[in-house]
């Protein structure tokens, strides 16, 4: 996830605060993982240095949180940018599941128990997030469906690998 | 989802066999079902699963093993009391429908009560409230033919549930739906039963369907395997 770019695209409604944008991300993006404030101002002087934020007016009191910021045409041009390139499909080739699996199998313990416990673990998450999307708001049913759509596919490869144990014992012993 | 109150088995079934010709289909294949608990057993294709589903329920007999209703054996049930049980304790969910294409939905979530001999007025009665409580009473009039899949599999989970039953058996109740009427099926039937106290069990290959479950019995070429929550 890219705060900056996520920050951008919500100073596009119009200037706002330090707080009040860390406030907007959170209600919206940061359900499990709420911004510190730090990092706010930090990626706020970041892109205040590279021109795509502009101070826009110093409320009295004085204090970094007074300070208003608005996008700059570079930032709108940044946002729009970002939007349009895809994110890069993850890949994951670097299994440590299968690396378990393997290792199980070459050392003569139970790869399907290996498998099993993460089946149940998978499915236990499963619950939990289901019963979150089953209470939330469509936010958190959308989050969570994502979630369960990975998760998903991470237990019918769980399936399929229990399927071809004896396969994969023969090809590695 | 652990809001119901889950209480005693209502439905036990042990060391349960069945072969169809050479196929041993069943193994040694034990399932409790426990009232208000929703217990998913999935596995993969030719695992076992609908034949369990299908011993438990009474409709075919084990070679062995034994499956007690509240501790009452079904093998020593009579034809016509195993019937009965079916009809008036038991519900049942399939992937399609199966709902009487002649009937309207009305008249089809009436019918098991109509069949346990309740009269129509009362029956039609039950099965309207049974209808709004599965969000369906405007395809009341409807027959099966003229709603979508999702509406008539909420028609047959109304069906399965106007008897009040002590089990409801569904079988793949999602399988011919997209995602999101499969998620609406799922959290309607699940609420009901926990309403109702009846248990469920949940025969899925769909892990987001099983995620409704309360607990996950795993079907391996005819074996169960019940897997501990991590």
């Amino acid at each position: 996830m890219s705060i900056p770019h996520a920050l951008l695209g919500l100073l596009e409604s119009g200037p706002r605060h330090g707080y009040d944008l860390k406030r907007a991300y959170d209600e919206r993006f940061g359900h499990d993982r709420p911004l510190h404030y730090g990092q706010v101002y930090s990626t706020l002087a970041r892109l205040l240095k590279n021109g795509l934020v502009e101070e826009r007016g110093i409320e009295p009191g004085g204090g970094p949180e007074r300070k208003r910021y608005a996008i700059t045409d570079a930032g709108v041009t940044d946002v729009d940018s970002w939007l349009m390139t895809p994110e890069k499909p993850e890949l994951y080739l670097q299994n440590t599941l299968y690396t378990k699996v393997v290792l199980a199998l070459l050392s003569g313990r139970s790869a399907a128990d290996v498998l099993d416990s993460q089946r149940a673990a998978h499915l236990k998450t499963m619950r939990e997030l289901t019963t979150r999307k089953r209470n939330g708001d469509l936010a958190d049913q959308l989050i969570c469906d994502h979630a369960l759509f990975h998760l998903e596919a991470d237990l019918r490869w769980l399936e399929v690998t229990t399927a071809r144990l004896d396969e994969l014992r023969k090809q590695v012993s | 989802m652990g809001t119901g109150i889950m209480g005693d088995v209502v439905l036990r079934g042990q060391g349960l066999r069945k072969s169809f010709g050479l196929t041993h289909a069943l193994e040694d294949a034990s399932l409790d079902v426990v009232s208000g608990e929703v217990v998913a057993v999935m596995g993969p294709s030719g695992s076992g699963k609908s034949t369990l589903l299908h011993c438990m329920a009474g409709i075919i007999t084990p070679d062995a093993g034994s499956i007690a209703y509240k501790d009452k054996d079904l093998a020593k049930m009579a034809d016509g009391e195993r019937s009965a049980l079916r009809r008036t304790e038991f519900g049942f969910v399939f992937q399609f429908g199966q709902l009487v294409p002649e009937l309207t939905c009305l008249e089809n979530v009436a019918l098991p009560l109509r069949l346990g001999r309740t009269a129509r007025k009362e029956a039609e009665r039950q099965a309207t409230r049974w209808l709004e409580r599965l969000e369906v009473a405007d395809v009341a009039d409807k027959r099966p033919g003229e709603v979508s899949g999702g509406q008539g599999q909420r028609v047959a989970v109304a069906r399965a549930l106007v008897t009040s039953p002590s089990v409801v058996f569904a079988d793949e109740p999602t399988g011919a739906l997209d995602s999101l009427n499969g998620e609406l099926v799922m959290r309607l039937l699940v609420d009901a039963a926990k309403e109702t106290g009846a248990g469920v069990v949940l025969v899925t290959h769909e892990a987001r369907v099983a995620a409704y479950s309360d607990r996950e019995v795993v079907v391996r070429d005819g074996r169960t395997r019940q897997l501990e929550p991590a």
